[in-house]
């Protein structure tokens, strides 16, 4: 609430429009603090089980245009769920106040459109990895242990010493399948970040999904939001250095087949990470609303207040949004031949 | 002595020859049953798919496939101009040499080039051109009517046209006539040269799966050997007939003359222009079959410079039926008109296969089969241009070549496909 009064204010100074739809968000603002976590578990309800398959509120849509794929991709046969991917973040464990990750580099085939299968390289089995999660400050230890046949690294950015940055020839360079190193550093500055190998061919050790989301949480916090995180990425399945398959969190279409869920009037946070690669750019965009957007998550304020953003290679950025109106919502790329591969999908608001 | 030599061993002399296939059949199926053993597949799937035809619908594009790889193949998703489209398929899985139609929900404009890609389990993919999209002409009777007509343009016309050569033929000199005949030599020869290139490259384009090439040479091997054949059982035919009706009999095979050892040779000028018929027919067939499918994919431009180029080219055909039998006594129309038909209407037959039911196996052992009979025909032609020394290739005889083949390559420039 209280943040939805400062979201206000900033509007009003816009004006216009947007402005007025701000207004009528808030007439119809309802205390809704922790609905978020209640929607979270309708999710969890159906995910954690081990049947991954989002029914009930998000329900399966068969969407009616011409595009998109035809079938759909299981996430019990991949191991993970995009679903559930939005909301997981890996905040690891703190042992003697150093908070630590496990990750592990793995070959495995994963599904990234219907019945077209990608011979992935993954950190813990999925793609994107892990959404590792810290704050401002703080001592990291994340061990990395090569379990793939070819050499594999973890590169983070961030600041940290020469030693740490895990690429070949410095520190623990490349580490050889089976082997295990540590990296070690602190957790600065606060942003969303990215990690991924950085072992040679650089470009294909990226392509074939060794990146994650990297998010360092500012020493006091943001305001309470339903988080998600979205790694846009794709997938080159013919080896052309050119991407079929396009998606946010891996699966063509995913969020098209089942929209994301939020609810009205929610302060709804968006970790847009763009991991794509071959292509120079990536972009995002909503309709039927506008968001705060802060680059690399380094300020706490605003750069723009806009429907669409750009991120290059290795880009990203956090949005902030609210959704006066119930309804569906798609978003997608406006780099409008990745829409139609894959990179398309919905938000379903509810009340 | 074969015989008793069974009977002694109470075995039936085709066991011998038998058993082998037999033992053959039992290592294969014991092969295939313990999953080749000692043998396993090296490197990863190679997935191939020729798309054999592509029809045009509204809202739709259907494409016809074959799998021409050694490895079964799975498509999974369509892409079209950079954009996944729903579909559908009739096989989930394409085995070798098996096919699918594979219909694609996608409102193409008229006229744009479209890129289909088919990508399949492993993350292949198969691209496919369409240039020019337009509407697949239905297989309804306006549609065989119109082929029909085309066909009678370019095939049955022209040809009947250049048989009404025969009048001025049968009152010029010998030396004409010998010219004449070498100059449908050489206008076979081109029909021929032709017949193989095209062939060729509708095999290598579209039907590697079924022997590419080889198709072509293999349906030249048979048209060459089938009608050596017929030849040879129409002269055992007619020496049977002559032998036995001495006296000049009013049947159908009376019409013919004394040859140089004065015993009476029948029809030997009609057997030279059946011949020729059969041949520059069965090249007809294939180029219906061009017309068609190039009518049927939209990229045939009906109109005069196509009909006007093929009334020109197959004219001189009908001139190459009707010079063997110039030297014959009677001219008998039905005969000639039943040498037209079999020498023009496969065109017709050709475009309806072409338009509607187009395979690039069949229409390359078609060009093959044409390219074959017309080298059949060559032989068969060849002696009766010889001089009275007997040269084939006397000055008369290279000019009349030369200028077969000119004419056909310049009237072969107004058509172009």
């Amino acid at each position: 609430m209280k943040d939805g009064r400062g979201k206000l204010s900033r509007r009003k100074l816009l004006g216009g429009a947007a402005g007025a739809s701000a207004v009528l968000g808030l007439h119809q603002v309802v205390p809704h603090d922790g609905l978020h976590h209640a929607v979270d578990e309708a999710f969890a309800q159906d995910g954690h089980g081990g049947g991954h398959d989002v029914q009930g509120g998000a329900g399966v849509m068969q969407h009616p245009m011409h595009a998109g794929t035809v079938g759909m991709v299981d996430p019990r046969a991949n191991g993970f769920d995009p679903q559930l991917i939005l909301r997981d973040f890996d905040e690891g464990r703190v042992v003697n106040g150093v908070r630590e990750w496990e990750l592990v580099a793995e070959e495995k085939k994963i599904e990234v459109a219907p019945g077209v299968s990608y011979d992935a390289w993954a950190y813990n089995g999925r793609v994107p990895g892990p959404t590792l999660r810290a704050r401002e400050g703080e001592h990291l230890r994340i061990h990395f242990t090569n379990g793939a046949t070819h050499p594999h690294t973890i590169h983070f950015h961030g600041i940290h010493t020469s030693r740490m940055d895990g690429i070949p020839g410095l520190g623990a360079g490349d580490i050889p399948p089976g082997e295990t190193t540590t990296y070690d550093f602190h957790a600065t500055p606060f942003g969303l970040h990215l990690y991924h190998c950085h072992s040679m061919p650089l470009a294909e050790h990226i392509a074939k999904g060794l990146y994650g989301a990297f998010i360092i949480d500012p020493k006091q916090g943001r305001p309470e939001a339903d988080e998600l995180v979205m790694v846009m990425n794709g997938f080159d399945t013919n080896f052309d250095r050119s991407n079929e398959v396009y998606a946010v969190n891996t699966v063509a279409f995913e969020y098209l087949h089942r929209p994301v869920v939020v609810r009205r009037d929610q302060l709804v946070r968006i970790y847009l990470v763009n991991a794509l690669e071959f292509d120079l750019l990536n972009s995002f965009h909503i309709h039927a609303n506008f968001f705060d957007y802060y680059p690399t998550g380094t300020r706490l304020e605003p750069r723009d207040f806009t429907d669409t953003v750009i991120q290059g290679q290795g880009e990203r950025g956090i949005l902030e949004l609210r959704f006066p109106y119930t309804g569906r919502y798609m978003f997608h790329a406006h780099v409008s031949e990745f829409a139609e591969l894959g990179w398309m999908g919905f938000f379903e608001v509810t009340d | 002595m074969e015989a008793a030599t069974a009977r002694q061993t109470r075995r039936p002399p085709w066991l011998a020859g038998v058993a082998p296939l037999v033992i053959l059949a039992a290592a294969i199926a014991l092969f295939v049953v313990l999953d080749s053993p000692g043998l396993n597949r090296i490197g990863v799937p190679q997935e191939k798919l020729s798309v054999e035809r592509t029809v045009l619908k509204p809202g739709e594009i259907q494409l016809h496939v074959r799998n021409e790889g050694a490895d079964p193949v799975r498509v999974r998703q369509v892409i079209v101009n950079d954009g996944f489209a729903a579909f559908t398929q009739s096989e989930d899985r394409i085995g070798r040499l098996g096919g699918s139609e594979i219909d694609v929900n996608y409102p193409w404009i008229e006229g744009q080039d479209y890129e289909v890609v088919m990508l399949t389990e492993t993350g292949a993919t198969i691209d496919h051109t369409i240039t020019a999209a337009t509407e697949t002409p239905g297989a309804d009777v306006d549609f065989y009517a119109l082929m029909a007509l085309i066909g009678l343009y370019v095939g049955v016309i022209p040809v009947a046209i250049g048989m009404l050569w025969l009048p001025w033929l049968r009152g010029v000199d010998a030396r004409w006539i010998q010219f004449l005949l070498a100059f449908t030599i050489g206008l076979l020869a081109f029909l021929g040269i032709e017949a193989l290139l095209e062939g060729t490259d509708i095999a290598t384009a579209g039907a590697e799966a079924f022997g590419g090439a080889a198709l072509v040479w293999l349906g030249a091997a048979v048209a060459f050997l089938g009608l050596a054949g017929v030849d040879a059982w129409l002269r055992g035919r007619r020496a049977r007939v002559g032998d036995g009706t001495a006296g000049g009999d009013a049947g159908t095979e009376t019409d013919g003359h004394a040859d140089g050892r004065g015993r009476r040779v029948v029809g030997a000028g009609y057997r030279a222009a059946l011949l020729v018929a059969i041949g520059i027919g069965l090249h007809n067939l294939g180029e219906g079959l061009a017309i068609g499918s190039a009518y049927a994919v939209g990229s045939l431009a009906l109109g005069a410079t196509l009909v006007v180029g093929f009334a020109l080219h197959n004219t001189t055909e009908g001139l190459a039926i009707v010079a063997p039998v110039a030297r014959e006594r009677a001219a008998r129309v039905g005969r000639l008109v039943l040498l037209g038909v079999i020498a023009g209407a496969p065109a017709i037959l050709g475009a309806w296969i072409g338009a509607s039911a187009y395979q690039p196996g069949v229409a390359a052992l078609m060009f093959g089969i044409g390219a074959g009979a017309i080298a059949q025909v060559i032989v068969q032609i060849a002696p009766q241009i010889r001089d009275t020394a007997g040269r084939v290739l006397h000055p008369l005889a290279v000019s009349g070549l030369l200028t077969g083949l000119f004419v056909m390559y310049v009237t072969g420039l107004l058509v172009s496909l």
